[in-house]
This record gives C-alpha cells, sequence and structure tokens, in this order.
C-alpha cells in the first residue's frame, strides 16, 4: 500500500518539497549557478523591497488582474445565465465557448500579437474602417496591458462560464416558482436568487482566477518579446508581469539568489490577496445571514 | 451571420419558450437570447477562424488595405516553410512523446495512490493525504530554481525527461480520482474480489480501474491538454533550439521570422489543431466533468 502512494511521494520530495526549502536557503544567497554561492543574508530580501522595478511588475499584475478579471466574470455569469435559460444547442454553444480555453497561449498570443499589430493589425484595420484612430496596442504600457487582459479574457471567460453554468443548474427549480408566486420577474430572480445561492462558485472562481491572474506570465511574455527585446515586458516594461520579471531574473540574468527571493515576494502576494479575494467573498454572506 | 442564425434559431426556440415559460416565467425573449449566444460564440471561434485566414493567405495578402477575410490557396506551402524553416515535425514529435508519457504516467500513479488513499486504511494515512492537498497550494516558480540546478547536476537539461518524471504525477488527480472512487466503487465489490483471492494490485486493475473509467478519461484529457499548452517549464529547461517542445518552438519561431507573417500562422494554426481534435473527441463528458469538479 505503501508503494501505491510512494511515486508521488518521491516524486513531491524531489520535485516538490526539496526544492521550495532549497529556493528559501538560495534566497539569502547570491548566485549565478556557477561557482560557489556567497552567504548574504537578507540582502536579497533588501534589495527587493527597495527594487523600483519589482513594484513596477507588481503594478502592472495589478493592471492586468483588474481589467481581465472583473469584465470576464460578469460577461462569464452572463453567458452562464443565458445558457442556463436556453434549451437548444445548449451542448454546441457550451463547446464553442469552451475552444477558447483550450488553444494553447503561445499560439492565441502570437495571434493577438498580430490581430493588435500596429499599420496592418485586424483590431485597427477595423477602427480606421469605422473611422476612428489607430490604437498603440503593443506599443505603449496600457496598450500592452490592455492586450494582455484581452488575451486572457478570451481564453477564460468561456470556462469560467461553463462553472457558472453548472453552479446555477444546482440550484433547485423550486426556489424559482416561489418567487414567481411572489411575484418576481426574470431579472428579479436573477438578482435576488441567482447571484446570492451562487456564492460559492463565484467564491471558488474569483479564487482560481486570483491565484492565475496574480502568477501570469505566458500572455505577456510572448506578446511582448521580439528579436530585439527579451523578457524585458516591451514597451515602457508595461508588460512585465510579477513572474516574468521573476524569469527575467533567474533566467535572463542567472540571478539565482534574488530570483528566489523575488519567488517568495510573489508568493507572499499571492497568499495574502487570494485570502482578501475569498474574504470578500465570503465575507458578504455573513452579512446575507444577518 | 447574425441575421442568418436568428431566423434558423427563432423558430425552434418559440416552440422551447412554450415549455420553459410554464416553469420559469418570462424570460428575456428567444430571440434576443439566441442572438447574444451566437454572437458570443462567434467571438470566441472567430480568432481560430482568422488564425486559418492569415495561415493561408500569403504574408504580403495580409498587409494588404483592406486585408483579405477569406482562406486562400497557400495553406499548404505556408505549412512547408514551417517545416523547411524550423525542426517542427521534432518538436512535434517531442511534445506528442512529453504529453503522451505524461497522461499515461500521471493516470497510473494517481490511479494507484488515490485508490489507496480512497479504499485502504493504514498508519499516517490521514497525514499522508494532507500534504497530498497542502502540495496544491505551492506554485511552481518557488520551486522552478531549485528544479533547474537539480536538472543541470542529473545531466537531464535539454532532455525530454525533464519534462516527464517531475510530471509524472500530481497532487489534483490523486485528489480527485480518491472523490471518484469514493462515490463510485463499492466496498461489496472489493469484498467479493477479496474473497475470490485478488490482492492488492489485482483490486485495483480488475475492481477499480474498470469502474473509474470515465473519471480517468477526465483526466487523461485534462493532463494531456496541460502538458501538450505547457510553457515555462520546457522554455527553462530546454535549451538545444534544436530539440524543444512545440510551444517553446513557436514562441521561438514568432520572434525569429516576426516579417513572414503566413508562416508563423500556419505554426501556431499547427500548434493548436492536435490539441483541438483531442478535446472534440470527449469535449461533452469533458464540460461536464470540469463543471462537476468545480462547484463540489
Amino acid at each position: 500500500m505503501y508503494l501505491a502512494v510512494a511515486p508521488f511521494f518521491i516524486l513531491f520530495i524531489v520535485f516538490g518539497l526539496y526544492p521550495t526549502l532549497y529556493s528559501l536557503v538560495l534566497s539569502f544567497q547570491d548566485w549565478n549557478g556557477l561557482g560557489d554561492p556567497t552567504w548574504v543574508g537578507l540582502q536579497n530580501f533588501q534589495k527587493l523591497f527597495a527594487d523600483p522595478t519589482f513594484y513596477l511588475s507588481i503594478r502592472n499584475t495589478f493592471v492586468i488582474f483588474a481589467l481581465s478579471t472583473f469584465p470576464m466574470l460578469v460577461i462569464a455569469i452572463v453567458i452562464a445565465a443565458m445558457l442556463n435559460s436556453a434549451v437548444r444547442y445548449s451542448t454546441a454553444f457550451r463547446i464553442a465557448y469552451f475552444i477558447p480555453n483550450i488553444t494553447s497561449v503561445v499560439a492565441m498570443a502570437v495571434l493577438f500579437g498580430s490581430i493588435f499589430g500596429q499599420n496592418f493589425g485586424l483590431a485597427n484595420t477595423l477602427l480606421h474602417a469605422v473611422g476612428l484612430p489607430a490604437v498603440p496596442w503593443l506599443s505603449t504600457p496600457f496598450g500592452i496591458q490592455v492586450t494582455v487582459s484581452l488575451l486572457i479574457t478570451y481564453q477564460w471567460t468561456g470556462y469560467n462560464a461553463i462553472i457558472f453554468l453548472a453552479g446555477m443548474q444546482s440550484i433547485g427549480g423550486e426556489v424559482y416558482e416561489a418567487a414567481k408566486i411572489d411575484g418576481a420577474g426574470a431579472f428579479r430572480s436573477f438578482f435576488s436568487i441567482t447571484l446570492p445561492l451562487l456564492r460559492p462558485t463565484v467564491i471558488f472562481v474569483l479564487v482560481v482566477s486570483t491565484i492565475t491572474g496574480l502568477q501570469s506570465f505566458t500572455e505577456a511574455q510572448v506578446l511582448t518579446t521580439t528579436a530585439g527585446s527579451t523578457n524585458s515586458g516591451g514597451a515602457g516594461q508595461g508588460g512585465l508581469t510579477m513572474v516574468l520579471y521573476f524569469y527575467q531574473q533567474a533566467f535572463g540574468f542567472n540571478r539565482f539568489g534574488y530570483g528566489a527571493a523575488i519567488a517568495w515576494g510573489v508568493f507572499l502576494i499571492v497568499v495574502v490577496f487570494t485570502i482578501i479575494s475569498w474574504r470578500f467573498t465570503a465575507g458578504r454572506k455573513e452579512e446575507a445571514r444577518s | 451571420m447574425t441575421v442568418l442564425s436568428r431566423s434558423t434559431t427563432a423558430a425552434p426556440a418559440s416552440r422551447a419558450a412554450v415549455t420553459r415559460r410554464r416553469r420559469r416565467g418570462p424570460g428575456a425573449p428567444r430571440v434576443v437570447l439566441y442572438t447574444l449566444l451566437t454572437v458570443g460564440a462567434v467571438v470566441s471561434i472567430f480568432p481560430l477562424y482568422w488564425l486559418f485566414v492569415m495561415a493561408s493567405n500569403t504574408t504580403s495578402d495580409i498587409y494588404k488595405s483592406p486585408p483579405v477575410f477569406v482562406p486562400g490557396p497557400w495553406l499548404f506551402d505556408n505549412i512547408g516553410q514551417v517545416f523547411d524553416k524550423i525542426d517542427f515535425g521534432g518538436a512535434l514529435l517531442n511534445t506528442v512523446i512529453v504529453s503522451c508519457s505524461v497522461t499515461v504516467l500521471v493516470l497510473f500513479f494517481d490511479s494507484l495512490a488515490a485508490f489507496t488513499f480512497a479504499k485502504f486504511d493504514f498508519p499516517l494515512r490521514k497525514t499522508l493525504f494532507t500534504i497530498v492537498l497542502v502540495t496544491f497550494m505551492l506554485p511552481m516558480q518557488l520551486s522552478i530554481i531549485p528544479q533547474f540546478i537539480t536538472m543541470t547536476n542529473l545531466g537531464w537539461v535539454g532532455h525530454l525527461q525533464a519534462l516527464i518524471v517531475p510530471a509524472a504525477a500530481n497532487a489534483f488527480g490523486i485528489f480527485w480520482l480518491r472523490q471518484y472512487i469514493l462515490s463510485s466503487v463499492p466496498d461489496e465489490l472489493m469484498d467479493a474480489a477479496m474473497i475470490d483471492g485478488a490482492g492488492f494490485f489485482r483490486q485495483w486493475w480488475t475492481v477499480c480501474i474498470p469502474l473509474i473509467r470515465p473519471g480517468l478519461g477526465f483526466l487523461g484529457i485534462f493532463t494531456f491538454i496541460g502538458s501538450w499548452n505547457d510553457y515555462l517549464w520546457p522554455l527553462i529547461v530546454l535549451n538545444d533550439p534544436n530539440h524543444l517542445t512545440l510551444q517553446v518552438a513557436m514562441a521561438q519561431l514568432n520572434t525569429t521570422f516576426a516579417n513572414n507573417y503566413s508562416m508563423v500562422m500556419a505554426g501556431a494554426l499547427l500548434s493548436v489543431l492536435p490539441l483541438l481534435v483531442v478535446f472534440l473527441i470527449g469535449a461533452r463528458q469533458f464540460i461536464g466533468d470540469i463543471a462537476k469538479g468545480a462547484i463540489k
């Protein structure tokens, strides 16, 4: 029996527990991967707290997180509500909405890079066609953040809609019957029954979105990497997310010690904000009860 | 497009509306509902269509103003170029090897561990299972530098086992399959097998596995997609430009041949297609399971 659970635990110790502890040790060291590491005490963390680029990466990450997560959750709930009342073709719709989630981030980032290109991109061509000025999507920091957010929203809205839909379908029909007898219309039922009863699902989706959103890497990395600029986050470092900054320092410049310190910094930020977003949604439950 | 779908969906929708209206009261008018849903579905699918349009035209057609909006005849030309310029076949093969090995290993190890946690009592069971749950929470970037150092020491940098071995078992699969086994493998069957003299592995193979096949199907597709699309770790640990996975090769193709759009798009299309096929085979079941896992 121990033999059956052993493979996981061996892998976990070798590739999970040991590296995590080792990275804690590394964060107190200065090492470029060659030669001997030197012990520097808290220096990496002092540097981290004073590092303007780290703060910039935190800011970028949260801008992207806010721009993608909130529209995504609202649209996903609306789609789920529509799917919940539609009876025909629901499987076809669900598959269509889910497809963006299984297409690889790299391929979609490459595609979005072309759609949001400055001169010949589809987005600016369409804007031009309706008489609007071209938007510098990928050549300004905020433009990059918007494009990265659009990509994340594109890939995750349908997935979240499917989750919300499952949450909605687990709400019993009797509640709606009762509300109808009390004279509640469709919108009224949605806001006073569906949304409150959907809270556990909203908590789940928000927590997962926080964890993945604050650790976004691939979207920004692929969208901002050109032949001349690697891992720097593009124009004005607008696409430099926390994990991209970690990658740049650790593997672009071989700063293993400082990279480990960044990783722990990112971890703490993610933990704190996951708890906040959990409290934020779960906290309202207490209010509703009282 | 929307006009067309409006006229085709309105008829069945009104029939459905009659039955729905009895149950849930008047919702939004059916026509509006289906139109919105169709617009959303078109938005979801459009980027893939656009990818196909660009991959099947020439770069100068794409750069024209106004650009082409329909597929062209150059798809196989562009695909041919991808295979000429980089070792796309090799990258595809590497990705297939890694994704298949990881999937098989995960199904094997996770189902064994999940079976044990679900059906047997042994000392430290609770502690060990708690450890499984805690490992859920540990983010990749915490362990990634030391993991890279380990790979360097093992001499695995640049080799596929660096991608396969660390991913061969995971906490999510164990947790998920354990739930599945608890609800779908009855103890009586296990007892009957034991009376027939079946040992631990016989019970796992002849009783448990056949009963949890749908669960394994979900975990298999889930693992396969995740492994196929993995980017950060392969980017770090595969350092030989001629020996990459599809995702890393794709990103490289994009930076190296930035001005040959149609070829890059053909590469992107190729890297998405196999997964799309795998997904569409099991889509209905898969979407249902994803949702079930989330609201549990």
